[in-house]
């Protein structure tokens, strides 16, 4: 074999070739062979999120243990009321609003309404509920999504059993500026949401205003603080609070579930 | 230590205080200020950039005389970026918590000068098993100064190391050390200790500032009434 010229043409062609080829190969079989372990830590994410929007959250107890007392249950959108129509497991609400074709039914295009800029709403939605010791709804935890200012906000608000007391809101994936709208992650702005109320004798009343919430405002109930040097990222939050717990949201399956027809 | 020899502890102990990429160096400041906050994410991020470095510099070395010299920086930059996608996965499986508060800056070793540095600097010069050493030396040379910086700002900005409340209930949380700048006063301030310590490592200035002359000069002026 004549002797290996590694800077001619050919050689350089062929090592560039061969390297490629075993990284992709690594890579590829790195990214295969962990999937499982991590769409596993993903899942265990999402059910730590929704805990910890609902407020439940304890460091002590492992999330697999704390997440049996939670019920997974799918909502039809349409009629606010359980449906059994597809399974939670498998349900992907994000895709069920993003698919063409023969799924077309399992979206609704929203028009002028769309505070959210989420374009189409998915007919289905999975719900999680928490009943207290005694078995009486206790929590009942929604996801919510929007645009803030560079991102979709991906999150969950849980309310009370009245279902107009917010007793937590969290996002567990959005883009927004770090230090800015990135805020919307910090423990003390979040604790701000417990306790306002979401409806005002049935109409929709929560508000994210400008500035603080002094002894003063009227209304105080209802407001909450907005985000100092944020406010595209609050306007985002306060638009896709009001879109979920709206007419296109869940405030018919809130009304149903609360006169226990739902 | 009779087992190792001359060589071996020079390449694999040099990096750490002698020669070491960030305080001598000045190389991989960048996630020094990004991953120090807490001793934790700190140490993941030292074990994940040591593991990058020490088989960088392997793999290059085992096919540098391969490699055309026209292609050398491409073929590097993509041995070290798959094996730091490979790290990204692992920790993604393995402590998905951490790897969630080091988010980019797993990626980001990628453009870490010191991994690039060795590879081109003892990887494409020398024999595997000392390139691997030279590498695990100078993870550790960029570890020291990683967690000696992340024990300082956990302890004194947060109370606590590795989440563990250490500080009394008295001490109030210092949240400028929490903030990336406080990285670099404390990086400055071991930099000055080991040069201090190690007085070969001090820089000949590149220039002196003059003498006041002006003060001198307009004293005698004064008295003449002109320049």
């Amino acid at each position: 074999m004549a002797k290996f010229k590694k800077d001619s043409v050919f050689g350089t062609i062929l090592v560039a070739f061969g390297v490629c080829l075993v990284c992709a190969i690594v890579v590829s079989t790195a990214a295969v062979a962990l999937k499982p372990a991590q769409e596993a830590n993903i899942e265990r994410d999402r059910q730590m999120n929704i805990l910890a929007a609902a407020g439940l959250l304890q460091e002590s107890l492992s999330i697999e243990e704390q997440f049996e007392a939670v019920q997974t249950r799918v909502v039809d959108l349409r009629t606010g009321m359980f449906s059994d129509d597809v399974d939670p497991e498998s349900y992907n609400h994000l895709q069920a609003a993003k698919s063409t074709g023969e799924l077309s039914s399992s979206f609704q295009e929203i028009g002028t309404e769309d505070m959210a800029k989420i374009g189409r709403r998915e007919n289905y939605s999975v719900v999680y509920l928490i009943d207290d010791d005694s078995g009486n709804l206790d929590k009942v935890i929604l996801p919510i999504r929007g645009y803030g200012l560079w991102s979709t906000m991906q999150g969950f608000i849980a309310l009370e059993e009245d279902m107009t007391t917010v007793a937590g809101i969290g996002f567990f994936a959005h883009g927004e500026t770090p230090g800015l709208g990135g805020e919307i992650d910090n423990p003390n702005w979040k604790q701000k949401w417990e306790g306002k109320q979401v409806y005002d004798s049935g109409e929709l009343a929560i508000d994210v205003i400008k500035g603080a919430v002094g002894s003063n405002t009227p209304e105080a109930e209802h407001k909450v603080d907005g985000l100092a040097g944020a406010t595209l990222t609050t306007n985002g939050v306060d638009n896709l609070v009001k879109f979920w717990l709206g007419e296109f949201g869940f405030k018919e399956f809130l009304n149903n579930l609360k006169a226990g027809r739902a | 230590m009779t087992v190792l020899s001359k060589a071996v502890k020079e390449t694999l102990l040099t990096p750490i205080f002698k020669n070491n990429p960030i305080a001598l160096q000045v190389l991989g400041v960048c996630s020094a200020l990004a991953v120090t906050s807490s001793l934790n994410v700190t140490l993941v991020m030292c074990i994940a950039l040591t593991a990058v470095v020490a088989f960088s510099n392997l793999f290059i070395s085992l096919i540098r005389n391969l490699i055309p010299g026209s292609i050398r920086i491409i073929v590097q930059m993509t041995i070290i970026a798959s094996l730091v996608i490979v790290v990204d996965q692992i920790l993604k499986a393995a402590v998905y918590d951490i790897s969630k508060q080091l988010s980019v800056f797993v990626s980001l070793i990628v453009t870490n000068c010191i991994v690039m540095g060795r590879a081109e600097a003892y990887a494409m010069k020398n024999p595997p098993g000392m390139s691997f050493l030279d590498g695990v030396g100078n993870g550790l040379g960029y570890s020291v100064i990683l967690i000696a910086v992340a024990v300082v700002r956990e302890l004194f900005g947060a109370g606590s190391l590795m989440g563990v409340q250490i500080m009394p209930e008295f001490y109030v949380n210092n949240g400028l050390l929490l903030l990336p700048p406080s990285a670099f006063f404390l990086i400055g301030l071991y930099i000055w200790a080991l040069r201090e310590w190690k007085p070969e490592q001090k820089e000949e200035p590149d220039f002196k500032i003059c003498p006041n002359t002006k003060f001198s000069a307009h004293a005698h002026g004064a008295e003449g009434g002109a320049h």
